[in-house]
């Protein structure tokens, strides 16, 4: 099992320490998915991470100059690992004037991904700062827990305002209350709520758009056959959605969520090289 | 000086104001010596034939108290006269003010009608406002650390901006750094784990130096020590702020580290214990020159198939197969020493003895510096060996 990966350019890796700040903003401890083409990481739904979980996904190309990988085995080639993401932002934070990063899954005293910055100096040679990232290697009989989630059987898709806007209104409404109602409609309209015992707070979005998903195998969804004024909605931990728009920077291509009604709501988030998927459950 | 102590301690002497702190555990000391010449007049007051020059400490938080606010005492303060009071048991410091404060005027015409802005004093206060502050303070010993550069094997000389650049890659939290000598001359920078932090979750973080980024470089090879870095940066912030090149002696792991600071009026000396080498031993041998090559070749074991090999077999173990028989010291499982390793040499622990627990605040082994009450010069340093110079009582078993 062999993973070792290389980034010159400094817009790919300032672009990729993005991506991995957003990550580690959104999860403490992560699986991190190698494939020959792809990076994956996967946040699965077990209850301590309150239910909330990710998938997120890119391809190398996008950001690696060099990169090869080899799986456990021929017909598994695939490395999945787990670690704690702010580990690796902290070591690319410091890295953004490097001349090169490498990155190499070693095994000294316990697996680790190495990261390996060099930095430019005023001497003939340059500076290299290492990170040995401890990570956790999960046998292949545990990867059926890290699968792609499919998307749920949604009442409602809709666009979301725009991002900025969205968080600074969340931000508010955090300070006043633990959940916060999602509810919106196939007319474009969302609304953000929040209600305690002293006050109700209500922000409403209007002409956001809703996304068209062609329906696989030609089946009805429950989205379809829907009256457009009728909200669907889900209460959720207002600190996972505040975390989620936080975590971006970069204005994303395009971002919608899908609701389940008073079950789930699937965010997804496009950039043009990466794409995140945020599922956080309603409160009962 | 704030960031080592809470005490403030002011000594003047013949050949200057010494301020000087000490912190709580007594394993970090900063002096700062500030010639005559810094001073517009510098008088330490008269020692006679049987008493020493007087000196005091203050708490510091009062005395920084009088400085808050720097930006504005720039501007505003012409001078500070301190004054030691020994009958009336204060120490007394007078900003005097260059100008008085302003009052707001209104707009005026000027010249040619055109109207002036406000901000213009109008009607200013008389100049030479003096603020008096009195601080109280006690009566204190000598507080000197027992050190001495010249003996000292190992020294490096650099630009502060050099050593600022590479601690930027540490946390801020971290409390302490293992800095080393490496073959080719390359020094390394690495943050210390402590032996009970779990190997497999703490990230590790190695910067290595070349020679020629550094002024002076006289090292012994193979040499490493380990200390506090938050006691450094205070240091290292200043000597960024004040462009001094840093210097820094050490010697054996457990002999303390000092850095200085030289410039024609100041003289700064920060001395930290370091880590001593029995606890040490255990880290991953950075002494050994072999073991850390300059540049991280491509070529160590990232092969994991024996590894895989003994995750398939036990049962959700994520520990690496086990280790080969290597003296226990703590009840942990042991850091596997890589079996298949090329470069890394076993270093042999001789007679390791069994790790007592850590002292409190994460110290740590760290040994106590020696503090004399009062030291006479020419008394010989403490004992070469490795043996504990003072302990706190309630410190380290």
């Amino acid at each position: 099992m062999r993973f070792r990966a290389k980034i010159v350019d400094l817009a790919c890796l300032n672009h990729f320490s993005r991506i991995i700040n957003t990550i580690a903003k959104l999860a403490k401890t992560c699986i991190l998915r190698l494939t020959v083409c792809k990076l994956y990481f996967i946040l699965s739904d077990k209850v301590a991470n309150g239910g909330a979980s990710m998938w997120c996904e890119l391809s190398q190309g996008n950001f690696f100059d060099e990169f090869q990988m080899e799986g456990v085995a021929a017909e598994h080639n695939e490395i999945y690992l787990e670690f704690v993401p702010e580990n690796l932002w902290r070591a690319l934070k410091t890295a953004q004037s490097a001349k090169a990063v490498k990155i190499k899954l070693t095994n000294k005293h316990c697996p680790c991904l190495r990261v390996a910055v060099e930095l430019p100096s005023l001497s003939s040679s340059s500076r290299v700062v290492t990170h040995d990232i401890p990570v956790g290697v999960i046998p292949r009989r545990m990867w059926s827990d890290f699968r792609e989630p499919s998307v749920p059987d949604f009442d409602v898709s809709i666009y979301l305002p725009v991002l900025k806007t969205m968080k600074s209104v969340v931000e508010r409404m955090k300070n006043l209350s633990n959940f916060i109602v999602i509810e919106a409609n196939l007319s474009g309209e969302m609304n953000l709520k929040i209600e305690t015992d002293l006050v109700s707070v209500t922000t409403h979005f209007k002409d956001l758009g809703n996304p068209p998903w062609a329906s696989e195998d030609g089946c009805q969804s429950s989205a379809q056959g829907r009256d457009l004024e009728s909200m669907a909605e889900a209460c959720i931990d207002i600190k996972k959605l505040q975390q989620l728009l936080a975590g971006q920077q970069v204005n994303p291509t395009k971002a919608l969520c899908n609701i389940v009604h008073k079950r789930i709501i699937h965010f997804i988030l496009l950039h043009e090289e990466v794409s995140l998927q945020y599922f956080i459950p309603a409160i009962a | 000086l704030s960031r080592i102590g809470d005490e403030l301690y002011l000594e003047p002497t013949e050949s200057g104001l010494s301020l000087r702190a000490v912190n709580s555990s007594r394993s970090a000391f900063a002096a700062f010596l500030f010639a005559p010449l810094f001073f517009q007049l510098y008088e330490p007051g008269s020692a006679g034939p049987d008493t020493e020059l007087f000196r005091c400490k203050v708490h510091m938080k009062s005395f920084l108290g009088v400085f808050r606010s720097l930006p504005s005492l720039e501007k505003s303060v012409g001078k500070c006269l301190m004054l030691l009071k020994p009958r009336a048991s204060r120490l007394v410091l007078q900003l005097h003010c260059k100008h008085g404060e302003y009052r707001r005027g209104q707009a005026q015409r000027g010249p040619a009608g055109t109207a002036s802005c406000p901000a213009e004093p109008l009607s200013p206060l008389p100049p030479g406002v003096t603020k008096t502050h009195n601080l109280a303070f006690q009566e204190c010993e000598r507080l000197q650390a027992v050190f001495d550069t010249q003996r000292c094997a190992s020294r490096l000389c650099a630009p502060a901006r050099l050593l600022a650049e590479a601690v930027v890659h540490f946390p801020p939290t971290l409390a302490e750094v293992t800095l080393g000598t490496g073959t080719g001359g390359k020094i390394s920078l690495r943050n210390y784990v402590e032996d009970e932090a779990e190997p497999s979750k703490t990230m590790v973080t190695e910067l290595w130096l070349a020679e020629d980024e550094f002024q002076s470089v006289a090292v012994a090879p193979g040499s490493h020590i380990t200390f506090c870095l938050k006691e450094f940066r205070g240091l290292l912030s200043f000597a960024e702020a004040s462009n001094l090149p840093l210097t820094i002696h050490f010697d054996e792991p457990g002999r303390p580290v000092i850095f200085t600071l030289d410039d024609t009026v100041l003289e700064v000396h920060l001395v930290l214990a370091t880590l001593s080498d029995l606890e040490s031993s255990s880290q991953s041998p950075s002494t050994n020159g072999v073991s850390h090559l300059p540049v991280p070749s491509d070529d160590f074991a990232d092969d994991l198939e024996s590894y895989m090999a003994a995750m398939e077999t036990s049962e959700g173990c994520s520990e690496g197969p086990p280790s080969p028989t290597f003296p226990l010291r703590t009840p942990q499982p042991a850091k596997s020493k890589p079996q298949e390793e090329e470069e890394e040499e076993e270093e042999e622990e001789e007679g390791a003895v069994p790790g007592t627990p850590p002292a409190q605040e994460g110290e740590g082994w760290f040994r106590s510096l020696f503090f004399g009450s009062v030291m006479t010069p020419g008394r010989p340093g403490p004992a070469t060996t490795q043996e504990v110079l003072a302990e706190d009582s309630d410190g380290e078993s």
